[in-house]
């Protein structure tokens, strides 16, 4: 079964290949289908959200996973402003980290997914629950800026992957909060009834990721989990240098199916089901098509993990060329240019060319008096009090 | 004895005066202070909305030139009718479209301007004479054998929002105005419904109160080119030069855009607020490498690896952080002297004439060959003035189609003047109009039914007096949005549905509306009880002790009758 789950990414590389190389008709055949998949797949626009549920030293594991992903949906197209990354951000400069400013995903140091090119949307103390339903729901202070927020729309087809420790119903956030299926549930059907997805991509790499998924209800939604209920989701490797276990099982070899993908790809949903299966994961992974529309074998990976962009050839255009009239200004003459400077951030004439200001007198505040009234008592103490005539 | 006795009815009296406290004050205390703040949402006229009876009203007026007419028919002018069409989109949505039309003839100065050469001439003419209301459309009905039109063609749609149509009513002898009127029907039916809205654009429109999958597929392919209705929009102009060293490029961006764009913008202010900006990117290239066709000595890009372009590209750029309104690019391309010159071919491996595309909800890429500008021993680099006129007429197109102006597809017999450099004719501004007043009402009207059917269904949700407010002010002026579609003021019917719009999206998007965290039950008793069986376990026991006693007394008492 591993053969044959490994042989169909290959075949799929195999046959895109063949296409986009050859100028045979075949190439003309998908031409026709290309331009049918307009309609196939209504999304204009692709979004991604990729939370890293831990911080801590010991949870290396969980970033690298999280940013293998990043990397990964970054190849494939999504720019960084369609993306939502939300990390602890606590593993590259951490004083453990052998190798400062990386975070590895393979061992003996084979892959630096760290780069440096990362653009960490929440990071630290910021990766919370009512952050992250605040992304989902849209709900942010008006004062977010545009790279905090997820700015999907009706066309928009989004991917969401968590991971992180998580239980029966729950994912732990940072050891301080969880969050729990029904309010993943709810906040997908809030999402929904303001469309704001198309169709949603819901992938979680935790212990018990499948109670995760078992609550949704609304529409468009298509799920997998690294494990069913009652198992756990192991890790893939420890590197000896580094001193952690580097990847999670499931998300190392969602990896290596993702590297064989490129934009122009074919492989399908059914294909990412495949990947993992239990004698490599150890855990059983899930998936959940019931509430997704089309057939998961209809679904190309790219629809989620990259971001192929429709195109139309621009066939009018607008004859603006009336040759002898000239430009008018719209809106008036055009005002003068002022020569516009900086405002001094010092006040620098008055530093250095300023005399002495003539400081008011104030009396000596309580604690000098405190002070004097002090040090007279104790003379007075010690020595007695006829030397008081030798002061008044 | 007496003492103890006396103890104990004190203690009895304790215990009940405690239980009663727990129970009088105790208990409601607790439920008031740990209920969601809510307040009172007005869900009677919420759920009135659910049901949305849409009602457009057009008001048409149609001139009968001189010839047209027998003078008997002219006396029975001017007229007035009204001709309703109704229609049941889905359970929930019903549309009805009424055309109010009136009849009269035309006016000496109106004659005069129909004696015009040309029918743009006329066109102009008329249109300086009259001023029409927003939404409102004018007919001319011109004879047969005039000469302002062409021989085949039956209709001239121009720059305002008047129409030319030729009657082919040959004036039968004995004809009543009733049969004319029903012999030009058809013909002003089409008319209607190519410059002011059909029933496909209207349930476009409406595609957010309806189910999915009720959308046809040019609609679907409409809908999903231009952008949602928004409050803002950006429009970012981009220069890109991948080769400063060859190219030094020159564009007067500043004067291009007030000259081309800035009308059109300025017409479209009651639809949206616009901002513009640009900007010059160099060693920006594109992610496709292009193949060398040595047939037409030029560099090739083909029509599939375009959707490649644009992802590489648009990492590069910047855009406003501060706004959450959708952006609108429009990249200029100029190739390096390597690879020039590139051209686009579509499909059928044709070369494309703008040499332009775009793409759905993000905007328009243009390439713009520079290398006739200078030969080969120029010495580097080499000064060239960007033409932006022509540039600009390609953004213009791809500008109209992003903001939701349909590609003229002329029904056979129509001439519809292009619009030129006004960038919009009114008539498509118009149109464009009632779909946005449509999907206004239609969004708003779906936030809100949504946005009370969440605060129903997830029970704890703070709802703070401002949301209450909101979603007050929203549903008031949704309702007089559709108000004012049913009287037919087109433009005031818009700012009602732009206001209710805003205020519903408010309204659903405050940060207050975050829903507390769900607790599970079993959590829940996992507080409460170490919290309130303590104080409840003595409570209940001694109460449970004075029925007894009290029981026991009675049972004594009837003993010591019998």
């Amino acid at each position: 079964m591993t053969y044959v789950s490994l042989l169909s990414p290959v075949v799929c590389v195999c046959v895109s290949h063949f296409v986009l190389i050859g100028r045979t008709s075949a190439f003309l055949l998908l031409h026709q289908a290309r331009a049918e998949r307009f309609f196939r797949s209504d999304h204009t626009n692709n979004w991604a959200v990729l939370v890293c549920t831990s911080r801590f030293w010991f949870n290396y594991r969980h970033v690298a996973n999280t940013l293998s992903v990043y990397r990964s949906v970054k190849r494939l197209g999504i720019p960084d402003s369609h993306i939502v990354l939300m990390l602890a951000d606590d593993m590259a400069c951490n004083h453990r980290n052998p190798k400062p400013a990386t975070v590895f995903s393979h061992k003996n140091m084979e892959l630096n997914v760290y780069g440096d090119d990362v653009e960490v949307d929440y990071r630290g103390y910021e990766v919370t629950v009512e952050n992250f339903l605040r992304v989902l729901t849209g709900r942010l202070p008006p004062s977010t800026p545009r790279s905090k927020r997820l700015l999907s729309d009706d066309h928009s087809n989004i991917l969401i992957y968590l991971t992180g420790h998580g239980g029966n119903g729950f994912l732990k956030f940072q050891d301080s909060e969880e969050i729990s299926n029904v309010e993943l549930a709810d906040a997908f059907e809030q999402m929904w009834q303001k469309r704001r997805y198309n169709e949603l991509l819901f992938i979680i790499d935790t212990c018990q990721g499948a109670s995760m998924y078992e609550r949704f209800y609304s529409p468009n939604l298509m799920a997998l989990a690294s494990s069913q209920v009652g198992e756990d989701s192991l890790s893939h490797q420890p590197d000896l240098a580094i001193g952690v276990h580097l990847m999670d099982r499931y998300t190392f070899y969602l990896l290596e199916f993702l590297e064989d993908i490129h934009p122009a790809s074919q492989a399908n949903m059914n294909d990412l089901f495949k990947v993992c299966p239990k004698s490599q994961c150890v855990s059983t992974p899930g998936h959940r098509t019931d509430l997704f529309q089309r057939d998961p074998g209809s679904v190309l990976i790219t629809d989620f993990f990259g971001s192929v962009r429709k195109v139309e050839i621009t066939m009018e255009t607008i004859n603006l060329t009336v040759p002898g009239i000239p430009l008018e200004r719209f809106g008036g003459e055009p005002h003068t240019e002022t020569a516009l400077a900086y405002v001094d951030q010092l006040p620098v004439a008055q530093i250095i060319h300023q005399k002495p200001k003539q400081k008011d007198w104030h009396p000596p505040d309580g604690f000098i008096l405190g002070l004097w009234t002090l040090i007279l008592l104790v003379f007075f103490r010690t020595y007695g009090i006829k030397h008081l005539k030798h002061i008044f | 004895m007496a003492a103890v006795e006396v103890e104990k009815q004190r203690g009895r009296s304790a215990a009940v005066a405690i239980a009663a406290l727990v129970i009088a004050a105790g208990i409601p205390l607790w439920w008031k202070t740990t209920e969601t703040y809510r307040a009172w949402l007005p869900a009677a006229r919420i759920s009135e909305l659910e049901a949305l009876q849409l009602e457009l009203r057009v008001e048409v007026e149609v001139v009968f030139a001189r010839g047209t007419l027998s003078p008997e028919q002219q006396k029975k002018v001017p007229a007035s009718r009204m001709r309703e069409q109704q229609q049941q989109v889905d359970d929930k949505t019903g549309l009805k479209f009424t055309y109010e039309t009136r009849f009269r003839t035309a006016t000496v100065m109106e004659e005069d301007a129909l004696n015009q050469p040309t029918a743009a001439e006329a066109d102009h003419a008329l249109h300086t004479l009259t001023e029409t209301s927003c939404g409102s459309v004018v007919i001319y009905i011109i004879p047969e054998a005039s000469a302002l039109l062409p021989q085949d063609m039956r209709v001239y749609v121009g720059r305002s929002r008047t129409a030319l149509l030729r009657s082919q009513v040959a004036s039968v002898v004995g004809a009543g105005l009733p049969e004319v009127l029903a012999a030009l029907d058809p013909q002003m039916e089409q008319v209607l419904q190519t410059m002011s809205f059909n029933h496909q654009d209207v349930t476009a429109a409406l595609t957010d109160r309806l189910r999915p999958g009720l959308s046809t597929r040019d609609s679907l392919a409409d809908s999903m080119r231009a952008f949602k209705s928004s409050p803002g929009y950006e429009i970012t102009f981009s220069l890109l030069n991948p080769d400063p060293k060859h190219h030094q490029l020159h564009w007067d961006v500043e004067a291009a855009l007030d000259a081309y764009i800035y009308p059109l913008l300025h017409k479209m202010a009651p639809v949206a607020n616009f901002s513009v900006d640009s900007q010059i990117l160099y060693y920006a290239v594109l992610g496709v490498n292009p193949r060398y066709d040595a047939s037409a000595s030029a560099y090739t890009l083909s029509a599939d690896s375009l959707a490649h372009v644009i992802n590489p590209v648009e990492a590069r750029l910047g855009s406003n952080a501060a706004s959450s309104n959708p952006v609108l690019n429009f990249l200029l391309y100029v190739p390096d002297s390597l690879h020039s010159p590139l051209i686009i071919r579509n499909d059928q491996k044709q070369e494309v004439a703008s040499n332009a595309f775009h793409s759905p909800r993000w905007g328009g890429i243009m390439v713009y060959n520079v290398d006739g500008a200078y030969g080969n021993d120029t010495q580097f680099p080499v000064d060239i003035a960007i033409d932006m006129s022509r540039v600009m007429g390609v953004f213009l197109s791809q500008l109209r189609l992003m903001l939701g102006f349909q590609q003229t597809g002329a029904p056979p017999g129509f001439v519809l003047e292009a619009a030129g450099r006004e960038g919009v004719a009114e008539w498509e501004l118009d149109r464009l109009l009632w779909s946005r007043s449509v999907e206004n009402v239609a969004t708003a009207s779906a936030s809100i039914t949504s946005l009370a059917q969440l605060l129903d269904q997830i029970a704890n949700i703070v709802i703070n007096d401002n949301i209450a407010q909101q979603v007050a002010s929203a549903v008031t002026a949704l309702q007089a949005a559709v108000a004012e579609l049913e009287a037919g003021n087109l433009a005031l019917a818009l700012e009602h549905s732009r206001e209710a719009i805003s205020a519903s999206e408010r309204a659903f998007f405050d940060p207050s509306l975050l829903h507390l965290l769900y607790f599970p039950d079993d959590q829940k008793f996992a507080i409460y009880i170490p919290l309130f069986l303590p104080m409840c376990v003595p409570i209940l026991l001694s109460l449970l002790k004075i029925f007894r006693e009290v029981q026991q007394h009675r049972a004594e008492k009837r003993a010591k009758r019998d």
